[in-house]
């Protein structure tokens, strides 16, 4: 009997542990936003949205810095999503069992969690010293490259979705491969390749190592590409970490735009998942 | 429509060549992918060089760091690098289990999505905001509350103690090591929860068919069925942990020394980097901390190449059984 009850009991704290550590979870969740909500409303007005970035002691906004943050994550989007796209493609359609996608798939899923730093260092190598300047186009190539990753592999996860016998009618009506792809599995993987283009936004307009010394930062407004742009991650993190109370406040309004509109975007993702799957099951 | 595409062979020829060229496409960008991983090896190679040329071995081994002299050595960043993902992980590892036993054997039917979903979220705020979070808010509060406490009641005690000692500072090794567990907590806990729902409930009720609780079923049974791929998971998040930049960059105080207390500043590979690369002047300078990256890129590659290969292990194994 006593044995009974121990193992009752060692149940019992195990489970309640285990919502403890859940707990512990949502809380940080919970605290990481409730400080960006106190520290970060303060500073939201229409000025952040309308002027640059203000020399230490002046008040300003953050509107070059929120420009440059959309102007590369759509650049990076527009040549990493092509290329992603054509490449899950590849792994899911053309290249299924060879040999080839095997090691294509491991070497995506390395590129997938590494380090954004090293994707910085090698456009740094790559692009910035040979072309002598940092730039904007830099910042958006090292966010395509951290980009591209996510939607091959969500690209070959939906494609592979599509049922076989869809593209089997499709073959059978004497259409060739690449019309089949285009005309019948591309329309049917229609969400599933949007919610990968949209986690691979959420995934890159927070990134800020990569961008430090690609991109690099710039105090006034500029549409250039070939010339270092401000950005919203580095200007938090020059403002975040300077003594001027102005640039800390302008650092937490950023913050917390950039985290909102991240979270949004991955609730959206989600609910665009959920409900193109909904559909095809009802 | 179709019955004169089949038979009018000029269609059928641009038909042939559009195929070949969709398919060239593809199999072109799929190689990109595979050359994008080269290209990084080579040119972190190719820009260490001078540094490794110059320092040969003694790179590894030696602890000084020093600009104005050029005196380059790698052992403080590697050791912090080390030392924070491999605490983060300790403190990590059990909270992301407990989160994927509750989301896969606890939690009713209508808690488990918005949970979920809440602690991948987790997962998706940037580094950067970490960072902020860790050095204005986290750190003050480990200053004032939780350090003073390890000091005085872990300080004295033997071999361990050394581990607690000194000031305070709020930032250092053990900030940046809690703050990375909190950001690895989603990678680790989703790979788990997946893993767990892929053990057969044939398994799980033949064990609570024998009386087994909950806890006995989910510790003798889903664990040990899911192991490689909880281990995959782990090394996973370990890989997050060790490249993971910002928001060390934050809170770990920057400092190129190896100190003894887990309390005393220190530096990361991702750390020293990002806090010096745009300012470095010189080539020994910026090579050094291409050196480092390269350090970085060769740890890491190992560890996620290792995790990724138990995990699609898995994935096989998973399939084979449906």
């Amino acid at each position: 009997m006593k044995r009974r009850l121990i193992r009752k009991l060692t149940n019992l704290l195990a489970l309640g542990l285990s919502g403890l550590a859940t707990a512990i979870g949502l809380f940080f969740l919970g605290a990481i936003l409730w400080t960006l909500l106190r520290n970060g409303t303060a500073g939201v007005s229409a000025r952040l949205f309308t002027q640059m970035t203000p020399p230490p002691g002046s008040s300003g906004g953050l509107l070059n810095a929120i420009y440059g943050s959309v102007v590369m994550t759509a650049l990076g989007i527009l040549i990493g999503g092509p290329i992603g796209l054509l490449a899950g493609t590849y792994l899911a359609e053309y290249g299924r069992t060879s040999r080839v996608s095997t090691v294509i798939r491991f070497v995506n899923d390395v590129l997938l969690s590494a380090p954004s730093i090293i994707i910085g260092l090698f456009v740094y190598e790559a692009l910035v010293v040979r072309m002598g300047h940092f730039s904007a186009l830099a910042g958006a190539v090292a966010l395509a490259i951290i980009a591209m990753p996510v939607i091959v592999r969500t690209t070959e996860d939906m494609l592979n979705l599509v049922p076989q016998g869809m593209k089997d009618a499709s073959t059978a009506m004497g259409a060739y491969q690449w019309r089949t792809v285009t005309s019948v599995v591309y329309p049917a993987a229609r969400s599933g390749i949007l919610t990968g283009l949209l986690l691979a936004v959420a995934r890159i307009s927070g990134e800020t190592a990569p961008l430090l010394f690609t991109a690099l930062n710039n105090q006034f407004w500029s549409s250039d590409v070939t010339a270092p742009m401000a950005n919203l991650p580095v200007v938090i993190y020059q403002f975040a970490l300077s003594p001027y109370p102005n640039w800390q406040q302008l650092a937490w309004s950023g913050a917390l735009i950039i985290t909102l509109s991240i979270l949004i975007l991955s609730i959206v993702a989600r609910v665009v998942v959920s409900l193109s799957q909904g559909g095809r099951r009802g | 429509m179709s019955t004169v595409a089949a038979i009018d062979p000029r269609h059928a020829a641009g038909q042939r060549l559009r195929e070949r060229l969709f398919r060239s496409a593809t199999l072109l960008a799929a190689i990109l992918v595979l050359a994008l991983l080269g290209g990084v090896a080579i040119s972190l190679l190719a820009g260490a060089w001078p540094a490794v040329a110059h320092f040969k071995l003694s790179f590894l081994t030696r602890e000084i760091w020093n600009p104005v002299t050029d005196q380059f050595g790698a052992l403080a960043p590697v050791y912090g690098t080390l030392v924070t993902s491999l605490l983060a992980l300790i403190l990590a590892t059990p909270v992301s289990l407990g989160v994927a036993v509750f989301l896969t054997e606890i939690a009713p039917v209508w808690l488990k999505r918005p949970v979920g979903v809440a602690i991948e979220l987790l997962a998706a705020v940037p580094s950067i905001i970490y960072g902020i979070w860790g050095l204005f808010v986290l750190a003050p509060i480990l200053q004032r509350h939780v350090q003073p406490w390890l000091i005085e009641w872990l300080g004295p005690l033997p071999f361990i103690g050394r581990l607690f000692q000194g000031p305070p500072y709020g930032i250092g090794v053990l900030t940046a090591s809690f703050v990375l567990a909190v950001m690895v907590i989603p990678f680790i806990s989703a790979v788990m929860r997946d893993v767990f729902e892929t053990v057969p409930d044939v398994l799980k009720e033949s064990a609570y068919g024998l009386g087994a609780t909950t806890w006995e079923v989910i510790w003798q049974v889903v664990v040990p069925y899911a192991r490689t791929g909880v281990i995959g998971g782990i090394m996973l998040g370990l890989g997050r942990a060790l490249g993971e930049t910002m928001a060390v960059t934050f809170v770990i105080g920057n400092a190129h020394r190896i100190g003894s207390s887990l309390l005393a500043p220190g530096t990361t590979i991702s750390a020293s980097i990002a806090s010096e690369f745009a300012e470095a002047v010189g080539d020994l300078y910026t090579s050094a901390l291409v050196a480092l990256g390269a350090l970085l890129f060769l740890i890491t590659f190992s560890v996620i190449a290792a995790a990724r290969w138990m995990l699609r292990r898995l994935e096989r194994r998973a399939l084979s059984s449906v």
